[in-house]
């Protein structure tokens, strides 16, 4: 396995007269190909985390390694063409005046030909299904219609790591799973690596692993099973728990017996129905 | 919400007119804006009518679009046309009054200049009407490439336009997010005399102004991360093509323009 980012002791404050910098000493490494939700309260340091990736923000101190480039003033454009971002507004990442401007935006930024980006553009829109809508203004188009553009937009670029800054948080539910089911294909066709930024605790519960970062600090590390098993510690952090994590603990109160590893949604179904049979 | 959108009341269409490259269309109209004052006689004039009156017709869109584009100005013109015909002297004397008089050379002046203004109107409202505001964009920046030189920072006004362009609609709907939670405060919009209205709209501006902000400097870190570093070595994605029927305009234009030489006073 290849590491395709690590991050060697980051510290960085907003300014300087803050007393809680905002990364305070956070180190990772991410694994080629692996799809990493990162969890935490508001103000955690979960999206400073994130644009220290693509140089958006520089850190204090401590170092970050993209594709084993360490990142530096003169190679952050070369690492950004490797690290696609989308944001969390829909409206307020979208520069084009149509789709397919739009998605061409980046192209145009690293001076692909005409003919190409024409090719690459409706590649990438193909992809995100948002192909007929190519000629559409940004307007007459629903949040997770935009999201799906703004994601062809980094498609388009190829990068190797997509992350997603709290890119469903503004959308209803199912401009939500349209957006992670879209990643999700994508990072199976092209082998991605997906750092998602997250407060949708059923997303981050099919993540390969989770991040939980609290005032600054990466706290807890681990499989979702391994997280979301000991829930009252993500409840007093103010997290949310996801769906069968809930579930689990409203049938504890009720007197039955459960497994105390976390299940995913199809194995409680699984077991529900194991259950329900033997009585 | 769109439909309210004064500002580049493009008509979609598929007219000569508007498939010709906006480079003519926008080249075209501001000579137009110049050659007119060529024009000083009746022959002049009627041959300038007769060219605007084709293309409008070439256009496929409806008289009225034209005729409304005129109603806003409409004072602007009297006004300029009643100091004209009162102010320039010459030929027969029908009333004097101190330094007003009413003479024939007024008259015809004031005619002239009414007429100037009307093509000018139709055919800056024919530009419009036939070209989409983005093509427009285009048309400028590849105009205005020259400037370069003097270190005009062409392509980064050209984005600017059109990210203004897109953006129109996102704060108009915005507008009317805040009207409608100001509503519900208890503000009251368009209601009272001026004064009163000019006030209401105090709670509207500071709001949108602040998010404003906010989304500019949410976009340009967006555009950051999506490698946007100035204007200099971006290749385009939008394409301007020049056709024959384009080199046509500029060719009618150029003899139009020499026979207003060849028949003015």
């Amino acid at each position: 396995m290849n590491k395709i980012i690590t991050l060697n002791n980051l510290i960085y404050k907003y300014d300087e007269t803050s007393i809680r910098p905002a990364l305070n000493g956070v180190s990772l490494e991410i694994e080629e190909g692996e799809w990493i939700a990162i969890i935490g309260p508001n103000g955690s340091g979960k999206s400073t985390l994130a644009k220290t990736i693509n140089g958006l923000i520089a850190p204090d101190s401590g170092e970050v390694f993209v594709d084993q480039l360490a990142l530096t003033e003169e190679n952050i454009w070369e690492i950004r063409e490797k690290v696609g971002m989308v944001f969390q507004n829909p409206d307020n990442q979208f520069v084009g005046s149509t789709v397919q401007d739009d998605v061409a935006f980046g192209l145009e930024n690293q001076a692909v030909p005409r003919d190409e980006m024409l090719k690459r553009v409706e590649s990438a829109l193909s992809q995100v299904k948002m192909l007929d809508f190519k000629e559409r203004e940004p307007a007459r188009l629903s949040g997770g219609q935009k999201q799906r553009v703004a994601i062809a937009g980094v498609v388009a670029i190829a990068p190797k790591i997509i992350i997603l800054d709290e890119a469903t948080s503004m959308l209803d539910p199912q401009g939500r799973q349209e957006v992670i089911e879209t990643v999700q294909q994508i990072k199976e066709k092209e082998n991605l690596t997906v750092i998602s930024i997250t407060h949708d605790i059923d997303e981050a519960a099919n993540a390969n692993r989770v991040l939980v970062m609290q005032e600054g600090k990466l706290v807890k590390e681990g499989t979702p099973q391994e997280i979301f098993s000991n829930g009252d510690q993500l409840i007093d952090m103010g997290l949310d728990l996801p769906f069968p994590e809930k579930l689990k603990v409203a049938l504890e109160e009720r007197g039955i017996k459960v497994p105390e590893t976390y299940l995913t949604e199809e194995g409680m179904v699984e077991w529900l129905w194991t259950l329900l049979s033997k009585k | 919400m769109m439909e309210k959108l004064i500002f580049g009341r493009y008509i979609p269409g598929t007219s000569w007119i508007h498939r010709l490259d906006p480079r003519a269309k926008l080249l075209s109209t501001i000579l137009f804006i110049f050659v007119i004052f060529l024009a000083n006689n009746w022959q002049t004039y009627l041959l300038l009518f007769i060219f605007v009156l084709t293309a409008v017709l070439l256009s496929e869109i409806k008289f009225s679009f034209f005729i409304n584009g005129i109603k806003p100005m409409i004072w602007l013109i009297l006004f300029t046309v009643i100091l004209q015909v009162l102010f320039t002297g010459g030929g027969e004397v029908y009333f004097q009054w101190g330094i007003l008089m009413l003479t024939s050379q007024g008259l015809l002046n004031g005619v002239f200049i009414f007429c100037r203004f009307v093509l000018i109107i139709f055919m800056s409202t024919l530009l419009t009407l036939t070209t989409m505001p983005l093509s427009l964009t285009d048309a400028l920046e590849y105009l205005m490439r020259p400037l370069i030189a003097l270190k005009v920072p062409v392509y980064e006004i050209a984005l600017m336009l059109s990210i203004a362009l897109r953006f129109v609609p996102t704060l108009m709907d915005e507008t009317e997010k805040i009207m409608n939670a100001q509503r519900a405060r208890g503000v009251d919009f368009g209601e009272g005399n001026v004064f009163q209205q000019m006030k209401a709209i105090v709670p509207l501006l500071i709001p949108l102004f602040v998010s404003s902000f906010n989304r500019a400097e949410e976009l340009a870190t967006a555009m950051e991360a999506r490698g946007y570093s100035g204007g200099e070595g971006r290749t385009k994605f939008r394409k301007l093509d020049w056709s024959a029927s384009d080199t046509l305009v500029m060719v009618v234009f150029v003899l139009i323009t020499a026979a207003l030489v060849f028949l003015r006073n």
